[in-house]
């Protein structure tokens, strides 16, 4: 190890050591990532979360650096998920009257859309035999992280659990949501945007951003009320299953 | 930029105080937005500043729940052993939702205003 090739492995000690490698290495697999979806015309198969996503996964399984250590550096965009939320803010500002005419409409859709996800997920999975822990894990698995999480526990789920599938079922939506609108016939930009939004989530909403704005505005909207509604409905809905 | 920043993380700060000091089942930058939008009500309109940045911020959206993501890799085997379950349901769930959701709200909702207007 007294060769080039034994200083080479210390700069990987080192490189693998500081936040700046996680965090470059999350920019260039986006960038990436963003690159194959334009180049794709934005077809949402080629979303550009999964395709970073896969990338540094297999990156660091290949590499053999801990998740942990790679967060050290990617915890710097991952902290600006807070300052983003605030910023939705602004489309709602902006599209406030349309939303206000739409006040009963928005609140009868959230609501059913909402005990849908839930009704439908826990259904399905119990079809297939699902274990209890995973069925309590899924039930939130349509809102935000941080309140989906705090809804499995409160439910006897396993919270670590929800936060993947609630990353999943973000990449599900962004996928196969427009394609599904598309089928259904649904040309109104308000109704894409609060079913996006309440299936799923922040990446549905990033994704309703990059097709139409007044899309993403209703998106934001429902991705909050649907933390709402699915923080009280999900005790309700287990307790009735569960008898 | 850094107004609008500050703007943000003062919105976050107070919504995270406020949630945690009541123990409220909503996290803290939803309240913060909430916080921003009654800014805004009350202000009346949205400063060139705060209209670009939170633009260049939810330009990039996607981008930010890469970190988040990528911690599948932890729970990879928990997802494996029950994977045909946890794949059917996020399949029918989303597919579900979006559909029930867009078509109740397409049902409801009224005409738009005529563009221009």
């Amino acid at each position: 190890m007294k060769s080039g090739g034994g200083d080479l492995f210390e700069l990987w000690v080192y490189l693998s050591t500081t936040p700046l490698l996680g965090l470059t290495v999350t920019l260039v697999a986006y960038l990436i990532g963003r690159r194959v979806y334009e180049h794709f015309n934005r077809t949402p198969i080629a979303n550009p979360v999964l395709i970073a996503v896969i990338l540094l996964v297999a990156l660091l399984w290949i590499s053999d650096v801990p998740y942990r250590r790679y967060f050290e550096g990617a915890q710097f965009v991952h902290f600006l998920l807070g300052p983003a939320t605030v910023a939705l803010a602004v489309p709602l500002y902006r599209h406030f009257a349309e939303i206000k005419r739409n006040a009963l409409a928005i609140f009868v859709s959230i609501v059913a859309g909402s005990t849908t996800a839930i009704v439908s997920a826990v259904g399905t999975a119990w079809l297939f035999g699902a274990s209890e822990r995973t069925l309590l894990s899924l039930a939130p698995k349509s809102v935000t992280t941080p309140v989906a999480m705090g809804i499995s526990e409160s439910i006897g789920g396993f919270p670590a659990l929800t936060a993947v599938l609630v990353i999943l079922t973000g990449i599900l939506g962004a996928m196969f949501g427009t394609w599904t609108m598309n089928a259904l016939r649904l040309k109104d930009w308000r109704a894409r945007g609060l079913g996006m939004g309440t299936a799923a989530h922040g990446i549905g909403t990033a994704r309703a951003f990059q097709v139409n704005e007044l899309a993403g505005a209703f998106s934001s909207l429902a991705l909050g009320l649907n933390a709402l509604a699915t923080a009280i409905l999900v005790p309700l809905i287990i307790r009735l299953l569960s008898s | 930029m850094l107004e609008t920043l500050t703007l943000l993380l003062v919105c976050q700060l107070i919504g995270e105080a406020i949630v945690r000091y009541l123990a409220l089942p909503v996290p803290g930058p939803v309240l913060g937005m909430v916080l921003l939008f009654a800014f805004l009500m009350a202000r009346g309109n949205v400063s060139d500043d705060l209209a670009k940045t939170t633009g260049t911020l939810l330009d990039n959206l996607s981008l930010l729940f890469v970190p988040a993501g990528v911690g599948v890799i932890l729970y990879a085997d928990l997802i494996a052993a029950e994977w045909q379950a946890i794949v059917a349901a996020l399949i029918v769930s989303t597919i579900a939702t979006i559909g029930v959701t867009a078509l109740l709200m397409k049902k409801l909702a009224k005409p738009l205003p005529r563009d221009g207007e």
